[in-house]
């Protein structure tokens, strides 16, 4: 039997950046993965008669430090060029953005973008530097390696004095107010407040958590435009995949973890494993965790195991998923009035108010009577995931609470999809008629099918309290556990959220180290 | 003509303390006020035969306490009355009466829920410890961290050193409390709806957000950081009404000979060469000041009574900016007899205190909701005392008025402006609210003065009637408040200072910001400082 230096739990992106990441620094490396494929939450799967789709479309900001890292492109990943954000309407003309320009709004508007997007590029420039190291402990523990908050403080300083207190000022500012004080398009506001709370249980009024989260979106090489990789999703997926295999990497996919063995000597308790749900046991010092820290501590390294407060801090973390994914088989494309190419995404908000109250009803436990979303067409990027000449539809639908008053009934699933199929069919006339078969995941499904606690896109809330030095909680924010021998990977670590990678490579990093 | 040493804009009591101290160091001090009645919101007014109104602000918690004894404004007829055991009112007929022995405190809440009766011991304690090191930096000047000039390098490290001495998991944690939601932050602590609810409370008061809005558990510590008499989170009344407090202000005031002008509004600050050197007062009369300092709110201060021309490009925008929201509202009622509630003992030393209407906490998450869509919820939270049930100077024997503050109450409504009918259908939801707690209710009614935002912003000249001079949140705390680069007192135009609740540390009764200005008023006079910088009553 093969033995192993270390074992990563989750094929998902980040966990096959650390495998990889871990193998070419000479460790032989298993990944263990529950579901049949590989990529997580970018998998896609089969949801109509040939046609497939997966929870991610779009990867606006995959680290290019850790595409370098691996040499991706050697494994076939490129991108494609970015393409324009679209504002849909009902009754009127659509609005678009790409790069610095934005179209269909008044003169004052289209004058300020370039402005405003510029500053918010220079503010995330002047922080970026965060996002690709491990954020070490504040105060004299982590002292040795501060050295990256010094960084971060002496770029945000090169801003110049002005622009950095404006930059301290927006980073806890609502989205709403953000915008509003730069745009008086209402569509245009709501579709510049998007990138901010999109996965998060955020609406435009809501303080705090969606600035950061914004710039971390921004801070890919399209400055937040959308992107897909050449050949789609799947291709990112596969370029990891042949990248881990030829780095050495095992993969076992349908191998569910049901427990990581934890053995206990003098020094303490330590990870030596995994322990497979076939009854497999697997040992190895190391154990790399990419699954989300609630399944990481609460089921798979047991409370028991966990010192109470570390483990009371894990169970309060906030992991539930507000977003549900709508995918439609359609046989062939639909024309949208106004638009001349469907290969960017489209966004159906008309106001803030309109994600706002949409917001409002999710909070009581109840699916959005008027969802807002944000559609693209996968197909266009990767023609093999529909029949030739047909399409994919691909939705984040908000707000769909995790936890829906009466956990998802059959008939509250339907009506929230009657609902998201008359608004789309209102934007797009003739859709319908299009469609022939589709699905709706809830975050409940997304928990079910693709083990994310909660159906939460980022594992844990990306939120100011669990971010960075704290994500997902002190004393596992270094990507080592409480327990020796265990580290997260995943997105619930830092910087988290989002088809990025970094966590998988700041793991190794750490790990290596 | 004469020529003040320093005019002080607005006689609130900000001003007051302000003007007190610049007085006590010497200074010739005018305030001009542009009500007949001096106190903005902290005022005892008569509206119906003896009753006395604290008509805006009603308790009293955040008063520092080193200033009422330095300016010694119990000389001055001040007098703060703890007021205690309120009872807090679910939508299922629950009651919760907030004790002061921990006995029954404990016995109380093991009715609802034995863990949350223990988990209340943890949340009062993290409480007591987090707002006891945020009281250290309410009597300071907030540092300029864009600056690296000696004094901002020392205050820097004055915060890390204070936050530090907490210990690293602490700070963490600390963290929480000025990011979360009231709702999230309490639901680390309790199980029951109910108790999280009356709990969250606190965390809306005078706020635009929601208990579910992020940023919202701040706003809960920053009610709970006062005390009265050294007792952290306890709340008092002034004898004789809020007004006492501004009229004990201008005692010291005047003691110090300084003068105060009523009816006397200001129409413009008066700059020539980019420095202030008087106002111009709504009646065409002039005042020459060496100094101005604005007691208005930011927003106020730069858009209403200043020239475009006289401000360097960018400040007018950072006060259209400024986020001052309009969110309470507040029902003053005369009363024939002390009313009776539902489901409470007949018992006097229970129900003395105050009363929360607080439903859960989907009720009050649900009363924002209706904040948003420009309306009031037809069941809002309201937070009453009866204030005569303690202190008899403030209604006829035997009568009583009682103070309602609501949340929320928008600055304007989704169909068009305030007018005095949706004023009094405003008043009358709330009177409903209460009768179907205390049946009967409206039937001891005498007298009734309904304020929503736009009688509040009328009045006392609190932009969108908001009671803290701008928004809580931390864009706008400590050294980004009221703009980043103007938080320490002093305002783009020379010689101009600014002293009101848009300032650090913000709004309530608490005089810290007056006395803040002052001391950056004198350090710039090279006056030796006269007022106190620490507030160590409980260290």
């Amino acid at each position: 039997m093969t033995q192993y230096d270390a074992i990563v739990i989750g094929a998902g992106h980040n966990g096959l950046v650390c495998a990889s990441l871990l193998a070419k620094a000479g460790r032989r490396v298993l990944v263990v993965e529950a579901s049949p494929s590989v990529g997580g939450l970018a998998s896609s799967r089969e949801f109509s008669d040939g046609f497939r789709a997966a929870p991610v479309h779009s990867v606006t900001h995959f680290s290019s430090v850790v595409a370098g890292a691996l040499n991706l492109q050697q494994y076939g990943l490129s991108f494609n060029p970015s393409c324009p954000t679209i504002g849909l309407a009902e009754d009127a003309a659509p609005i678009s953005l790409h790069g610095d320009q934005v179209w269909g709004v008044g003169g004052s508007d289209t004058d300020a973008y370039a402005e405003y997007r510029q500053k918010l590029l220079r503010y995330g420039k002047a922080i970026s530097v965060i996002w690709e190291k491990t954020l070490p402990r504040i105060g004299l523990a982590g002292l040795r390696d501060s050295g990256v908050y010094a960084q971060a403080f002496m770029k945000m300083r090169g801003l110049g004095g002005e622009d950095m207190s404006e930059l301290v000022r927006v980073l806890t500012l609502p989205m709403r107010d953000l915008v509003s004080e730069c745009f008086e398009d209402p569509r245009l506001q709501a579709l510049l407040c998007w990138d901010g709370l999109i996965g998060s249980k955020m609406a435009p009024r809501s303080p705090n958590n969606a600035v950061l989260p914004l710039l971390l979106r921004m801070n890919g090489e399209s400055g937040g435009d959308y992107v897909t990789p050449k050949g789609g999703v799947s291709a990112l997926v596969d370029a990891l995949a042949a990248c881990a295999k030829a780095a050495g990497v095992t993969i076992k996919t349908d191998a569910p973890v049901k427990n990581v063995t934890i053995e206990g000597s003098e020094q303490g308790l330590a990870a030596v494993g995994v322990e497979l749900v076939g009854g497999e046991t697997i040992s190895a010092p190391l154990v790399v965790s990419s699954a989300d820290p609630k399944t990481t501590f609460l089921d798979l390294v047991g409370a028991g195991n966990l010192e109470i407060q570390f483990a009371n801090r894990i169970s309060r973390l906030r992991s539930k998923g507000y977003v549900a994914k709508f995918h439609a088989a359609l046989s062939e494309l639909p024309t949208i009035p106004g638009v001349d190419s469907l290969e960017g995404r489209m966004i159906i908000a008309p106001d803030m108010d309109a994600i706002e109250f949409a917001y409002d009803e999710a909070k009581y436990g109840e699916a959005s009577e008027s969802p807002v979303m944000e559609i693209a067409f996968p197909s266009l990027h990767d023609p093999s995931v529909a029949p030739q000449g047909q399409h994919v539809l691909s939705a984040h639908v908000m707000y769909a609470p995790y936890d829906e008053k009466t956990g998802w009934s059959d008939e509250a699933r339907n009506a929230f999809k009657d609902r998201v199929l008359a608004t789309l069919e209102r934007h797009i006339p003739g859709l319908g008629a299009l469609i022939k078969g589709s699905e709706l995941l809830t975050p409940l499904d997304i928990e079910q099918q693709y083990g994310a606690t909660g159906g939460h896109w980022h594992h844990v809330e990306l939120a100011l309290e669990q971010m960075m030095m704290m994500r997902p909680t002190h004393g596992a924010a270094q990507y080592a556990t409480p327990i020796p021998g265990l580290y997260l990977c995943g997105a619930g670590s830092h910087p988290g959220g989002g088809i990025m990678g970094a966590a998988g490579h700041n793991a190794a990093r750490r790990i290596l180290k | 003509m004469k020529t003040y040493d320093a005019i002080i804009i607005g006689a609130g009591h900000n001003g007051l303390t302000n003007a007190a101290y610049l007085a006590k160091a010497g200074l010739d001090v005018v305030v001009v006020e542009k009500n007949e009645y001096i106190g903005g919101a902290a005022v005892s007014r008569e509206l119906e035969d003896g009753f006395l109104y604290s008509s805006c602000s009603y308790v009293c918690s955040m008063m520092r306490q080193v200033i009422h004894r330095d300016l010694d404004l119990t000389k001055h007829g001040l007098m703060l009355v703890p007021y205690l055991g309120t009872v807090a009112f679910g939508d299922n007929g629950e009651t919760l009466t907030s004790y002061t022995a921990e006995g029954p405190a404990y016995n109380e809440l093991r009715r609802h829920s034995p863990h949350d009766a223990d988990a209340m011991f943890r949340l009062l304690a993290d409480l007591d410890r987090y707002s006891t090191l945020i009281r250290k930096t309410l009597l300071r000047t907030p540092p300029d961290p864009t600056k690296f000039r000696i004094r901002d390098i020392n205050e820097l490290i004055f915060l890390a050193k204070t936050f530090g001495e907490l210990g690293e998991t602490e700070i963490y944690e600390y963290i929480r409390f000025f990011t979360m939601s009231a709702a999230e932050f309490l639901d680390d602590y309790f199980e029951n709806d109910f108790i999280a609810a009356v709990m969250a409370t606190p965390g809306i008061i005078g706020t635009a957000l929601g208990i579910d809005s992020p940023g919202s558990a701040y706003i809960l510590l920053h009610h709970v950081m006062g005390d009265v008499d050294g007792n952290i989170g306890a709340w008092g009344l002034a004898r004789g009404g809020m007004g006492s407090i501004s009229k004990a202000l201008a005692g010291a005031l005047m003691e110090h000979g300084g003068e105060i002008r009523t009816n006397a509004g200001v129409s413009q600050i008066r700059v020539k060469d980019g420095v202030a050197n008087g106002v111009v007062l709504e009646n065409g009369d002039e005042i020459d000041g060496k100094i101005v300092v604005s007691n208005l709110d930011a927003k106020r201060t730069f858009t209403k009574i200043m020239d475009p021309k006289d401000l360097p490009p960018g400040i007018l925008k950072k006060a259209q900016n400024f986020k001052i929201r309009g969110s309470s509202g507040k029902v003053n009622i005369a009363l024939s007899g002390l009313p009776k509630f539902n489901n409470v003992p007949d018992n006097r030393y229970i129900n003395r205190g105050g009363q929360g209407f607080v439903g859960s906490l989907r009720t009050l998450e649900k009363a924002y909701d209706a904040w948003k869509r420009g309306t009031w919820s037809d069941d809002p939270f309201i937070e009453s005392v009866i204030p005569s049930a303690w202190d008899p100077t403030v209604a006829p024997p035997g009568k009583h008025w009682m103070s309602n503050f609501i949340q929320y109450c928008p600055p304007e409504l989704a169909d068009g402006p305030w007018t005095p009918e949706k004023r009094d259908a405003f008043g009358q939801t709330v009177i409903d609210k209460i009768e179907r707690y205390s049946p009967g209710f409206k039937d001891l009614i005498v007298h009734m003065e309904v304020r929503t935002p736009h009688e509040i912003e009328n009045e006392i000249g609190l932009t969108e009637g908001n009671i803290f001079q701008g928004e809580l949140t931390i864009d706008q705390l400590l050294f980004n408040r009221p703009f980043p680069g103007y938080a320490q007192y002093r305002m783009p135009v020379d010689k101009m200072y600014m002293c009101g609740s848009s300032t650090h540390p913000g709004g309530g009764v608490s005089s810290a910001c007056g006395a803040n200005a002052a001391r950056e008023i004198l350090r710039d006079l090279k006056l030796g400082n006269t007022v106190p910088e620490d507030d160590c009553y409980d260290d």
